[in-house]
């Protein structure tokens, strides 16, 4: 027991709590609005309050939730649903590949409870992160686990309010994402290579989704962006 | 739907969603991949990131709203400049809220 209260009190002390709750902060912020908002879509599309949060800790992943609730409204087959589900997170794939080797060092478990919260925003967050150094699992893994703990809060705030609230708009609540996207891309845009591959990226996106992508397209777009940004790169760097 | 298969969806659907966040990370941790792949991987959040964000700015339900009536486009022009800027995620988020909720108060 004292063995545990020690390693407890040890991890306490090793982590960077300014650091941490300064990295969380942002996507608690977006969290907690869009949590509530799917909070309120859930009960009104006819999921109770526990199936509702139960969701958000099981599943934990915003946009595919939001669709889900719109399927179940929709009395859609439960296989189609899950089938939606997967295509909508595939893209996670990409990220954890792109953050596979900051990983090297950690253990086994780090890895597998890491992985269970990543998300668009928590990706974006841990990518810049990374490339500044910090990649201390711990540290890592509670701000993930802030962001899913916001995103969780909510939905449940959102679920009990659900039958109150008919519309979300007034407060802006939808625009939490968007603006999220706005930061976390620009951030990430260090140099003119990257902002042409982003361009491209964007518009390739669109356009797909106008030819009738729509579960595809960030994929698609993501998928031949970067290989096009990568083959520049290595063909430039080649001694001619 | 039934209380029960309702559960069973929701544990498929965190299955699906679980496996491709994790394989990829289990696989590359400890690879040493070529020169390529380490470049492409690099290229990845700006890709994902720029193919995320624009269709959320300029699809309203089932179409695509390019005009001087999307909100969404107009706030990103502030939003966008805080995050150039301040390099802030937390300024960012609460300035575009802040320039819809108001603009949405004043045009209701």
């Amino acid at each position: 027991m004292t063995n545990v209260k020690q390693k407890l009190v040890s991890i306490v002390y090793n982590i960077n709590w300014g650091n941490t709750l300064s990295a969380a902060m942002p996507v608690v912020l977006g969290y907690l609005p869009i949590g509530f908002a799917y909070g309120v879509l859930a009960i009104n599309a006819g999921l109770s309050i526990f199936q509702t949060v139960l969701m958000s800790i099981i599943v934990y992943a915003g946009s595919a939730q939001l669709i889900a609730v719109s399927l179940f409204a929709q009395a859609i087959h439960p296989l189609s649903i899950i089938a939606t589900t997967f295509i909508v997170n595939l893209r996670h794939m990409l990220m954890s590949a792109a953050l596979a080797p900051h990983m090297r060092d950690w253990k086994s478990y780090q890895v597998i409870l890491f992985s269970f919260e990543l998300t668009d925003e928590s990706f974006g967050v841990h990518s810049l992160r990374f490339d500044r150094g910090e990649n201390q699992p711990k540290s890592t893994i509670l701000i993930n686990f802030i962001c899913q703990s916001a995103w969780v809060l909510g939905s449940l705030l959102g679920a009990v309010a659900g039958n109150l609230i008919q519309d979300v708009r007034p407060f802006a609540l939808d625009y939490a994402l968007p603006a999220m996207f706005i930061a976390l891309l620009i951030l990430q845009i260090k140099n003119r290579k990257h902002l042409i591959i982003a361009l491209i990226s964007a518009g390739l996106s669109l356009i797909l989704w106008q030819l009738g992508a729509t579960q595809w397209h960030v994929i698609i777009a993501t998928i031949i962006a970067a290989t096009l940004g990568a083959g520049v790169e290595t063909w430039l760097k080649q001694p001619s | 739907m039934a209380e029960t298969t309702l559960l069973i969806t929701l544990a498929g659907m965190a299955l699906v969603t679980y496996l491709p966040r994790l394989i990829p990370a289990w696989v590359l941790r400890d690879k040493q991949l070529p020169v390529f792949v380490i470049a492409w991987l690099r290229y990845v959040p700006v890709s994902v990131l720029a193919a995320l964000l624009l269709p959320s700015l300029l699809i309203e339900g089932e179409s695509i709203n390019f005009s001087a009536s999307n909100l969404y486009l107009w706030a990103a022009i502030p939003a966008g400049l805080v995050a150039w800027k301040k390099k802030s995620l937390f300024g960012t988020v609460i300035i575009g809220m802040l320039v819809v909720a108001i603009v949405r108060w004043i045009i209701r």
